[in-house]
């Protein structure tokens, strides 16, 4: 080790692959992933979130699944869960839209309006 | 790789033998089965305390403590929670319908008053990555030691946070530490007494195997404070995990430049190895250990010289123990002013106790110093089985001494436990209920002194056998009058007259009995009688003939053939054939049968 | 000089050097404390907890060890103190086998004082009092751990001193033993039988395998010619068991002693010492003059013969093929006497008197009976012979001086200076300048070899061929000199090695001083200088000019290192196992 910068830099690398283990003040993005929405795709979604969250270094938001959430003519279904408890929930998700709201919801809090259940349930 | 799941497995040695690595494989065959090996990380983590419930492993992110796991659950945590995500409630630690699982055991008094920094790291990483501990900001203090403060200025920051050494005198470390550096030699060593021997405690070992580099890392920041360039830790060899761990530990801190040469770029040279003992309790006293370490046979030595002036091969040396090591890069890096706001005036920070005995939460749990031992044995220990009522408290180990129920709002700190006759010692903490008998439990201590004992002094060689030998006459019903007188006065020439620390103190759970039960001492002496029910040469069983139906049950159970009667009339037991094994008693389905 | 620091004892402004104990500064100041395992320079390690005093410590230390310091206040005697450190002789006391009338030890023993002083009346703390098996299995050595009270002397001696390690402490509390590796005999170890242990423990734990029976027996059977031959060291310390101060030369009481005790013929050994000079003179001369193997070592020594032949098997080449002096004069004794007096050598009965324990082993080495018979019979220790006088009735102060019997009795003051640390290579030195030359080297007194200092250099130049000696005393400096020899670290032509500290004046067959003796007076010195006041006397000093020994060689061994002589008075010597194989 020849300096201190070195070793914040391995920290902080290996910071992100634990990061998981911390649910203290984080976003969670919570996948239903019973029979219906792994039916209906819900794997690639939770895959897509994981990767997209690791590219872009978020620390603060979790993603972790749950099992069927009611609606399961709407699967694959997540909850965005903000860490003031604030619920989003979103249905019919695919791996793109996953990404997409990666982008917008977590990075730029602005949630996708689109693809929420108000929009789907209109 | 990203995985999204992480299974943290608890591989202390006492999840370890109630059968963790079985988990893992497990779940690694249903991992694979279910394809998912490749989200979901099994990771090896140090103990979390709670050893009662014991195995444990917790899931994230959804941070789920299961307990008590067995082989056979494994199938379904992976069916409903890794591949449904479904939490499997069952097997939840505390609230079982916790809305938010990572808080369910919040509600588990033996979680929620504690305060980890010894243990910050157990149970939270895995000990075999060093990259999981640098997460944790480890090295971080050392880098800073190093690149921002002078030696003096590390002590002085030591001494500030009023840390007392762990290990069982509360010496102050930043004292401790600033003797060995004002020494002037060509060679000084720092030495980690990892030889923890009091019966019951296991947190150095708990600290070894779960968090291995804080104590490389305080190791080479004392090495920086007083002037070291070389590390021993000396470690029994029945912790072969810690061994291992250590092991791996070691190599890594050399593999990433944090040990050997040149540290951070600086002239700071430190290097560290391993001496495995072979268990003798002496070698956990220091002059012993530094004996023992140099090859000998581990015996203590006279004091003054003090190792800060005359250690290991005369040089001078430093020595502490693990749980204090461990506390070290959290000072420096969160300050003293951090760590001396916890505690009590003279005792700071906090201390690990290993709890045990008649409690609910068998296990290891770290307190905030000024604690009181209701809240350990209620709050965090869940109080005492069976709806039985808390008789004492033994802490200190074989040192230290008996606390009774008069004293259970005790704030516990070095001070306190001084006062009444005990010690924090290493941090042993064994909790008795009303059907302890306290002369078998001073018996108890005696034994393990009088068998561990080096033999070097006669006070401690002989006069701790001759105590044995008269509490074992009591306890056979042999006693007489004066022997009670003889223990004190044994008492206080081996107190005062042997050698080393150990022999001093080693009467002082018969002391300490003696002066909260001294009335159990003259029931077993006069009226031959022991209160708890425990000494058996000293009990009858008896059968009530009120209660008792005659169906013959106990008779034919009896495996001396001591009891008799007629079939429908009450039975007897001939006290002159009976064993007092008790099986009788147990058979009875009536309560008829008493020992008396 | 040393500083001083001021300290109180007793209320009594004391000053000190620093560095110094409180036991120490005590006894400058005239306040005893007693002791038990402590033995200056060789055990100082506050064990016994017997000297231990109040320093304001929470718990009391040991004055042995503990040093003074500026402003220390030492309260050396208070009822606590006296009572516990009585509480700790009556635990000592119950654990020991108190057969007092019947020990080896009695009324020389320091426990037995020490319960005396500390006024123990009775023992309140009896219990389980150990039994252990006795090993008597050595020739020279006899242990019986139910005496032993762990001082640990005798293991600091063997371990520290001598470097020998065959006894420490086994087990451990209240089963701990002095005992050796694997709990073998005594026999089986790389024990060197130099009874260093006997001499230095304060109670009947060691003594030596008693061969007075055996003499006894001897002398009372008539068909045998029983004679004696006494060592140097003997005469300076034999006196000390009838009450003489150390180092007085009771030489010719003790020859009157021998003769009432019924020896046909009294010898000194100290002729079979002049001979050995010739021997082992004319060895190293011709080493030297033939490139031999040097550095040539002395073999008087049987301790560090033993201590060679286990830990430097490499260099058994280098010993000085001679016998010891004991059994030149045992073979000569046993083939030119027996002749010359026309005695069958069988009816011959050799006993020797030596300070010394190793001698019983170095007498039954089968090698040495070149005559067919052991060159010597019995060997009992200077103790013994005390014993035996005692025994006879005889009153050792009232005897008159008589002389050695011829004609084995002339001796040179070379020979008898044999007895102390040095006094090998002086006599050697005296000899060799003639033995290369012809011709004597005027000086006489080599000082430089003498004394007690642990290691000794001397240079002697003859003839323009440089001679470079070294001696060494006590075996843990012998292993020092010999592992900067095996690495080539030091060179030297001849080297002389004794195996006890200071000599065999110091042997371990000499009379047991207690450590209150030992650790005012050094033994080794004053001994030794009886030895001298022996050679001082002496018209002949050197062993070449011995008439007795030239008028050997003229009527039997024609000359030093003749045929006749390798065969009675040179040996081999053997690489020993340190412990059996199985």
């Amino acid at each position: 080790m020849k300096s201190v910068e070195e070793l914040k830099a391995i920290r902080e690398k290996a910071l992100k692959e634990i990061s998981i283990r911390d649910n203290e003040n984080k976003i969670r993005i919570v996948v239903g992933m019973a029979t219906c929405g792994i039916a209906a795709g819900a794997k690639s979604v939770m895959n897509a979130f994981a990767e997209e969250l690791a590219k872009r270094n978020i620390n603060n938001a979790t993603v972790s699944m749950t099992g069927c959430i009611g609606i399961c003519r709407l699967e694959p279904i997540a909850e965005v869960i903000g860490v003031d408890g604030e619920k989003t929930t979103y249905v019919k998700l695919d791996a793109e839209k996953a990404r997409r709201i990666v982008a917008e919801h977590i990075v730029n809090q602005k949630p996708v309006v689109e693809y929420t259940i108000g929009e789907a349930e209109k | 790789m990203i995985y999204r799941s992480h299974v943290l497995v608890c591989n202390g040695t006492g999840c370890v033998s109630s059968k963790s690595p079985d988990l893992m494989a497990k779940m690694e065959e249903l991992l694979v089965a279910n394809g998912i090996e490749n989200e979901v990380k099994i990771i090896k983590t140090g103990c979390f305390g709670l050893c009662e419930k014991g195995p444990i492993l917790v899931i994230y992110p959804e941070g789920a403590t299961y307990c008590n796991v067995s082989v056979d659950d494994i199938e379904e945590i992976v069916n409903e929670h890794l591949v449904k995500g479904r939490i499997v409630k069952r097997l939840l630690l505390g609230d079982k319908e916790a809305e938010d699982v990572s808080k369910s055991r919040d509600n588990v008094g033996f979680f929620a008053k504690q305060k980890r920094i010894a243990l910050r790291n157990c149970g939270v990483i895995n000990p075999e990555n060093i990259e999981e501990y640098i997460a944790h900001d480890g090295y971080l203090a050392l880098a800073k030691a190093v690149t921002e403060m002078t030696p003096a200025e590390v002590i002085a920051e030591i001494t500030k946070s009023g840390l007392r050494g762990r290990g069982g005198a509360g010496f102050p470390v930043g004292r401790k530490w600033q003797f060995a550096a004002q020494e002037v030699s060509d060679q000084k060593y720092v030495c980690c007494n990892a030889d923890e021997g009091d019966p019951g405690a296991f947190m150095d070992r708990s600290i070894l195997e779960g968090d291995p580099h804080s104590v490389i890392e305080a190791m080479a920041i004392a090495g920086y404070a007083i002037g070291a360039n070389q590390g021993y830790i000396y470690v029994r060899a029945e912790y072969p995990i810690a061994v291992e761990r250590l092991n791996i530990a070691i190599k890594q801190a050399h593999e990433y430049g944090l040990l050997g040469k040149n540290i951070f770029n600086t002239d700071f040279s430190f290097n560290l190895e391993l001496r495995l003992g072979a268990g003798a309790f002496v070698c956990g006293e220091e002059t012993a250990l530094m004996t023992s370490i140099e090859g000998n046979r581990g015996e203590p030595r006279t004091r003054p010289p003090f190792p800060a002036v005359k250690g290991l091969w005369g040089k001078p040396t430093l020595l502490n123990n693990v749980e204090t090591y461990a506390n070290i890069p959290v000072i420096l890096l969160k300050g003293a002013d951090w760590f001396s706001s916890i505690g009590t005036e003279k005792s700071k920070g906090t201390k690990v106790f290993a709890i045990g005995g008649k409690i609910h939460n068998t296990g290891l749990v770290e307190i905030p110093m000024g604690t009181t031992l209701r809240e350990v044995v209620y709050d965090i220990g869940g109080g005492i089985p069976n709806g039985k009522k808390f008789k004492a408290a033994q802490t200190g180990g074989p040192s230290g001494g008996c606390i009774p129920a008069d004293h259970l709002d005790i704030p516990i700190d070095y001070d306190n436990l001084l006062e009444i006759g005990s010690m924090m010692g290493s941090g042993g903490m064994i909790i008795m209920d009303e059907d302890t008998c306290m002369v078998d439990i001073a018996k108890f201590f005696l034994e393990f002194t009088v068998d561990e004992s080096c033999g070097k002094c006669p006070p401690c060689r002989i006069g701790t056998k001759r105590m044995l030998e008269i509490l074992d006459r009591i306890t056979q019903g042999k006693g007489e009058e004066g022997d009670i007188e003889k223990l004190e006065a044994l008492a206080e020439s081996i107190n005062k007259g042997a050698l080393c620390g150990l022999g001093q103190t080693a009467p002082n759970p018969v002391l300490s009995t003696l002066k909260f039960f001294r009335d159990e001492y003259e029931a077993h002496v006069k009226d031959k009688k022991c209160p708890a029910g425990v000494c058996t040469a000293l009990l009858n069983y008896v059968i009530i003939a009120d209660k008792c139906k005659g169906c013959s049950l106990c008779a034919r159970k009896c495996p001396v053939n001591a009891i008799s009667g007629e079939v429908k009339k009450p039975y007897v037991i001939d006290q002159d054939k009976c064993i007092k094994c008790g099986v009788c008693m147990e058979s009875c389905k009536f309560a008829a049968i008493e020992k008396k | 000089m040393s500083e001083f620091v001021t300290l109180t004892i007793d209320g009594k402004e004391v000053k000190a050097p620093k560095g110094a104990t409180v036991l120490e500064a005590a006894k400058s100041a005239g306040i005893h404390i007693p002791t038990l395992c402590f033995l200056k320079d060789i055990n100082e390690i506050g064990a016994c907890r017997m000297c231990i005093v109040d320093v304001g410590a929470r718990s009391f230390q040991a004055a042995c060890a503990y040093p003074v310091s500026e402003g220390l206040n030492v309260i050396t005697n208070s009822p606590k103190i006296r009572e516990t450190r009585r509480v700790t002789l009556e635990l000592i006391l119950s654990n020991h086998d108190r057969e007092c009338l019947t020990c080896v030890r009695s009324q020389n023993c320091e426990l037995q004082k020490l319960a005396k002083e500390l006024n123990v009346k009775d023992i309140r703390y009896e219990g389980e009092n150990q039994e252990f098996p006795i090993d008597d299995l050595s020739p020279s050595i006899v242990r019986d751990p139910n005496k032993c009270v762990l001082c640990r002397r005798c293991v600091s001696v063997c371990n520290e001193v001598q470097s020998v390690g065959a006894i420490g402490v086994v087990d451990r509390g209240f089963n701990s033993t002095v005992s050796s590796p694997f709990n073998f005999a005594l026999n089986d170890t790389p024990c060197v039988n130099c009874g260093q242990c006997i001499v230095v423990c304060p109670v009947g734990a060691l003594y030596e395998k008693s061969s007075v029976e055996k003499v006894w027996d001897a002398l009372a059977n008539e068909d045998l010619h029983v004679v004696v031959q006494t060592a140097p060291a003997v005469r300076a310390a034999l006196g000390e068991e009838f009450g003489y101060p150390i180092g007085t030369r009771v030489t010719g009481k003790m020859v009157a002693a021998l003769k009432r005790l019924g020896f046909a013929k009294v010898f000194d050994t100290d002729t079979a010492a002049d001979l050995t000079i010739m021997e082992e003179g004319t060895e190293l001369v011709e080493r030297i003059k033939n490139n031999g193997k040097l550095p040539l070592i002395t073999s008087c020594s049987p301790g560090w013969i033993k201590f060679c032949e286990h830990n430097y098997p490499d260099m058994l080449d280098n010993l000085s093929s001679c016998k010891s002096p004991q059994n030149m004069f045992g073979a000569v004794l046993k083939s030119y006497y027996a002749e010359k007096m026309g005695i069958d050598p069988s009816k011959i009965f050799v006993v020797s008197v030596m300070p010394c324990t190793a001698k019983k082993f170095e007498a039954g080495r089968p090698e040495l009976a070149s005559t067919g018979y052991p060159d010597v019979d019995e060997v009992i220790t200077t103790r013994e012979l005390a014993q035996m006088i005692k025994e006879a009735g005889i009153d050792f102060m009232n005897l008159p001086d008589e002389q050695f019997d011829d004609p084995m009795g002339e001796a040179t003051g070379a020979g008898v200076i044999f007895g102390a640390t040095g006094g090998v290579m002086e006599a050697a030195l005296r000899s060799v300048p003639y033995l290369l030359t012809g011709k004597d080297d005027e000086n006489i007194d080599i000082k430089v070899v003498r004394g007690v200092e642990d290691f000794k250099e001397a240079e002697l130049e003859v003839n323009g061929i440089k001679i470079k000696a070294a001696v060494v005393h006590g075996l843990g400096n012998a292993r020092k000199l010999l592992d900067k020899i095996r690495s080539g670290e030091a060179e030297y032509h001849f080297i002389e090695v004794m195996a006890c500290p200071g000599g065999c004046v110091n042997g371990g067959g000499q009379p047991i001083q207690p450590a209150s003796v030992r650790n005012e007076t050094d033994l080794r010195t004053e001994r030794a200088k009886a030895i001298y006041e022996e050679d001082e006397a002496m018209t002949i000093r050197r062993s070449h000019q011995n008439p007795r020994v030239l008028k050997m060689y003229e009527e039997y061994f024609e000359k030093p290192g003749s045929e006749k002589s390798h065969k009675l008075l040179h040996t081999h010597y053997v690489a020993r196992e340190n412990y059996p194989e199985n």
